[in-house]
């Protein structure tokens, strides 16, 4: 199971630059005077280096714990995530309350450093600890008619302060299609810096889909539906104008708010430049195929 | 007798102190930004802590008049002030949006043109301009009668800006609301038949509660 997908960015990319640029030099020599144009291309020159834990876990949107970006990380320490049980129901051959422990129970756990791209225009790099999708679902069995995974977030009042406020059509709902759900890529997180994630981040598990806004990364999840309708999700029923279902990172669909061409990666600072935001978030290779004749100006 | 003496300690502040005052919220904001102290996304915080300042003034600058009548209390010499203020806030703003946002002048005009919220915040800091070229006292003497119309434009500022507020905001915002709807009600305590029901409903009943 699992190490099915292969991380390109790991802790190597922080290495010192000199260094760095000689591992790359040496790379190219290895492929040949062809292969230098490629790799002299922005797109592999570009530094990824993690996020500080700090700004990983002091800038969150979780509007669960009030709308401001320092709400989840003073307000989410109510949230009890002891003896957390996820509902698992719809068309599965096992649905049942499963504690998170026992989900996770034999599988292998990876680190995944990917880039987050919120629908906001700003970014981080996240070295995320966390188990594939696939292996989850391919536990608790998927029924042949399942076309879509529907998830849901806590819906506790008196541990969410922001609940108060009608924000949202709470709880809190996200939705993928199964295939979306089946990738390599796709990940349920546990951790961050190999550490227990932060009720900020969506403790005690979370969904993290790299080449997507980061809002349809549902966090604190209690039940996850295998359904064979396109489920409903929160910021589409909020305003379907704005979020589609799908909302893979694409430079080329303009949000009527952000410019999605590029984006400011957290951390550098008040004068800070704005980079190119990727096509799927970088992820193309991966995971073009699968929207592969569908109109994306349409399907955002 | 608390009005009065309130009053009495007002007139002894010279106007000029608040050019002095107001100014302290946005350099802290931008020192701190500076030293690397606003937070994992400096930008953002310094844009709209000096967007939501410059509103709070101008809720402030509106509250002037129904203040004098409601309770007799008089800022009506620190109006100009906080109107000048207000106008140095969205600036900062505006340059805080243009130059470390956005960066870059060749977006500046999409921006405006595509982003609903972003057209209405622009037409309301270009509303402000002759609001602000006319703080000066030649100005309102040149101008006699027809200052006062010109200078009406601010009400359609503070609902530009509070509808700008409530367009940047995700999801239904509980604050962003809540300052349009005290913009809003110190409107309505100027509009025409509404102001004189409402001012002398509520000075009955000042009337009856004090005495």
């Amino acid at each position: 199971m699992a190490h099915r997908w292969t991380n390109t960015l790991t802790r190597a990319d922080v290495t010192p630059e000199p260094l760095w640029l000689n591992r790359r030099q040496l790379i190219a020599g290895a492929l040949g005077a062809g292969a230098t144009a490629s790799i002299a291309s922005p797109a592999l020159a570009e530094t990824l280096e993690p996020n500080t834990w700090e700004h990983i876990t002091s800038y969150n949107n979780f509007y669960e714990f009030g709308t401001d970006k320092e709400d989840p990380a003073a307000h989410a320490h109510r949230l009890n995530t002891s003896g957390w049980e996820i509902e698992v129901d719809g068309l599965v051959d096992a649905p049942g309350r499963y504690l998170v422990a026992s989900l996770l129970d034999g599988l292998s756990e990876e680190e995944r450093i990917y880039r987050f791209r919120c629908v906001e225009a700003w970014s981080m790099v996240v070295p995320w600890n966390g188990v594939e999708l696939k292996d989850i679902l391919d536990k608790v069995g998927v029924q042949p008619g399942a076309k879509y995974v529907a998830f849901e977030t806590a819906n506790r009042p008196d541990e969410m302060p922001g609940l108060r406020y009608p924000v949202l059509d709470w709880p809190y709902r996200e939705g993928l299609r199964l295939d979306e759900a089946l990738h390599p890529l796709t990940l349920m997180a546990t951790g961050i810096y190999g550490k227990p994630i932060p009720n900020q981040n969506g403790a005690p598990i979370r969904l993290v889909v790299p080449w997507k806004y980061g809002f349809k990364s549902i966090k604190s999840i209690v039940r996850i539906t295998l359904t064979d309708q396109e489920p409903a999700t929160s910021w589409n029923m909020a305003n379907a104008r704005e979020y589609g279902f799908y909302s893979n990172v694409n430079p080329t669909v303009s949000h009527p708010r952000w410019s999605q061409a590029t984006e400011r990666k957290i951390g550098g600072g008040l004068f800070n430049r704005r980079q190119p935001t990727l096509m799927f978030n970088g992820y193309e290779a991966e995971v073009a195929d699968l929207y592969k004749g569908m109109d994306l100006t349409r399907y955002f | 007798m608390l009005i009065q003496w309130i009053n009495t300690a007002l007139r002894q502040i010279p106007t000029w102190v608040l050019y002095l005052i107001l100014p302290i919220p946005g350099l802290l904001a931008i020192a701190a930004g500076l030293t690397d102290n606003l937070g994992p996304e400096p930008i953002n915080e310094l844009e709209e802590e000096l967007g939501e300042f410059a509103l709070k003034l101008l809720i402030l600058g509106l509250a002037v008049s129904p203040l004098l009548h409601l309770t007799r209390i008089n800022l009506v010499r620190f109006r100009r002030a906080i109107g000048v203020m207000a106008f140095a806030y969205v600036t900062a703003h505006f340059l805080v949006w243009f130059l470390l946002d956005l960066q870059g002048l060749n977006q500046i005009w999409t921006e405006i043109a595509k982003r609903p919220y972003v057209t209405v915040g622009f037409a309301g800091f270009v509303a402000m301009i002759p609001l602000a070229l006319t703080s000066n006292d030649r100005s309102v003497r040149r101008l006699g009668r027809f200052w006062r119309i010109l200078h009406r434009l601010t009400y359609l500022v503070a609902i530009l800006a509070g509808l700008h507020f409530i367009m940047l905001s995700k999801g239904f915002d509980v604050e962003a609301l809540a300052h349009m709807v005290v913009i809003l009600a110190f409107l309505a305590l100027r509009v025409g038949k509404w102001r004189r029901g409402v001012l002398s409903g509520l000075q009955g009943l000042r009337k009856k509660l004090i005495g």
